[in-house]
């Protein structure tokens, strides 16, 4: 499942010789080398050669996380409209959910962890760059109020741009929304365990990715308010290397600790198990 | 009037910016300073006074009027200290039982590397949770720019008044513009779409009262009414209705 999308984003040239095929190998953004997809899938997705972290879906990245089998999804027929009748999103709306094959940005659902009842949600990058708008914010709420009604901890895992601005500010207040629900979470003695993948920006920063009560993050990830080029404009000079890598953002304090990929599953069942009561 | 036209007609200069509010709303207003943890940020004032008979906090992202004043104010962009300024000032608010006033007028959140790494999304972030659970009324005031997240910071409110030459949007139509069709001058297009203004946004749901723009004697006394009102409610019941406000936006 997905994996045919996953080589076929992973190697735009081939697509755009007009005939889609379906490479054995992977070129990797980083070293440039080719790399066996079997070696990478293997390897959770990571680059065995160089280390480079691809883009998951938000799918597997829920198989990676959760017991197998373990998974039930919540809301999944929830779709957006142009409500705003806002130009070309009709447009980027299909065009989306041809590219990710899901109805919206997020998944949501419940599944063990270590054995542990958790709910989870998952942002789908290869959906308008995992962008907020109301069905995001109002899967994400639900979610949170279901946990909050069961005593279940969240898991969540964001990749997003923003907020999604073909919405206006319907989607900017989902921000609001969604923070109202996880403080009412919060307020229960429910834990929220937060992991952010890259990139992390704009309103999601603003709102669920740092109302954790534990802030994860993926190695490298760019975790940020402001875009680095509205940045860098608005400043007239080059940004430092390492600005919004998540391993400055933990320097600056608001990262609790870096975890690659394939300790994630052990080390968020770890933290569940710390709070099991 | 087309919509791009408010948008620029709201970040003109020799508009009424929040200090002139507050001195005609709150007119003994005591300044606080600081957020206890980094700094001072000038573009965010705070404080308390009389609203007629009652006390109220008042905080107001100020961009200045003229060319020093608003260098001195970051043109109304506030860091994250201002944000931890004026959440620390609702904290306060809350013990003392005030009922909160914001006047927001700013392009946006401060754009830049401090800012970035003193936590800007954890600053914004961290005031809509708490105004979701601040047990005492507030209020919030679009009176110019309300440019996006750093706008929204105020405005986790039980109330979101709305003059009716300000605009309050996602991104600015240029950023928009800029960003789905690389072409600035379609800001005229993009501010068309996000349905920015006040009778839009009132129409969808998302602010609560358009205001005349003007006469702020009137104004305050509705104000008053507004506060007398959520100040007769149970905390309970304030709390509900304010998570329903939000709630149920976008479903």
């Amino acid at each position: 499942m997905g994996l045919k999308t996953f080589f076929l984003h992973a190697n735009n040239e081939l697509e755009s010789g007009g005939q889609m095929l379906r490479p054995r190998k992977v070129c990797c953004k980083e070293c440039q080398r080719q790399i066996p997809v079997s070696k990478i899938r293997k390897n959770n997705f990571v680059c065995p050669e160089c280390g480079y972290y691809f883009t998951m879906r938000a799918r597997r990245r829920i198989l990676m996380l959760t017991d197998k089998r373990s998974f039930i999804e919540l809301d999944r027929d929830l779709e957006s409209i142009n409500i705003l009748d806002f130009p070309d999103y009709d447009e980027k709306l299909s065009a989306a959910r041809e590219k990710s094959r899901e109805k919206e940005g997020v998944i949501c659902g419940t599944a063990r962890i270590g054995g542990k009842e958790t709910a989870i949600f998952s942002m789908d990058a290869n959906f308008m760059m995992g962008s907020m708008g109301a069905v995001v914010g109002e899967k994400i709420t639900r979610l949170f109020e279901y946990a909050t009604e069961k005593k279940l901890s969240v898991v969540g895992v964001t990749v997003s741009g923003g907020a999604r601005m073909q919405e206006g500010m319907i989607s900017l207040m989902q921000m609001s929304k969604v923070s109202a629900a996880i403080k009412r979470h919060s307020n229960l003695g429910n834990l929220y365990i937060v992991l952010l993948t890259n990139p992390t920006t704009g309103g999601v920063d603003a709102s669920l990715a740092m109302q954790g009560d534990i802030t994860l993050a993926e190695p490298n990830a760019r975790v940020g308010f402001a875009g680095p080029r509205v940045i860098e404009k608005s400043l007239n000079q080059t940004l430092p290397k390492d600005f919004q890598k998540a391993s400055r953002v933990l320097e600056c304090g608001f990262i609790d600790a870096i975890v690659p990929r394939k300790q994630q599953k052990e080390y968020i069942e770890k933290l569940l198990v710390l709070h099991d009561v | 009037m087309e919509d791009y036209e408010i948008v620029l007609g709201a970040r003109k200069e020799g508009r009424f910016t929040a200090v002139d509010y507050i001195c005609e709303f709150v007119p003994d207003f005591v300044e606080f300073h600081g957020d206890r943890l980094y700094g001072d940020d000038s573009a965010v004032i705070g404080g308390i006074g009389y609203l007629k008979d009652v006390p109220v906090t008042v905080i107001g992202i100020e961009k200045g009027k003229n060319t020093q004043e608003r260098i001195q104010h970051h043109f109304g962009s506030a860091h994250p200290e201002g944000y931890r300024k004026a959440l620390r000032l609702m904290k306060q608010a809350e013990k003392f039982h005030r009922p909160v006033l914001c006047i927001v007028d700013t392009s946006g959140a401060f754009c830049g590397i401090e800012a970035e790494e003193r936590g800007q999304g954890r600053a914004i972030a961290d005031n809509l949770y708490e105004m979701s659970d601040l047990k005492t009324p507030i209020l919030s005031m679009i009176v110019g720019e309300g440019g996006s997240g750093g706008a929204l910071a105020l405005c986790h409110s039980d109330a979101i008044w709305m003059m009716e030459d300000a605009y309050f949007s996602v991104v600015s139509p240029e950023s928009c513009a800029n960003i789905l069709w690389k072409d600035i001058q379609k800001a005229n297009v993009a501010a068309q779409s996000l349905a920015l203004t006040a009778p839009k946004l009132y129409k969808l749901g998302l602010i609560d009262k358009i205001c005349k723009p003007g006469d702020l004697k009137s104004l305050k006394e509705e104000i008053y009414q507004q506060i007398q009102y959520l100040k007769g409610q149970r905390i309970e019941k304030l709390l509900d209705d304010r998570y329903m406000r939000f709630r149920k936006v976008g479903y």
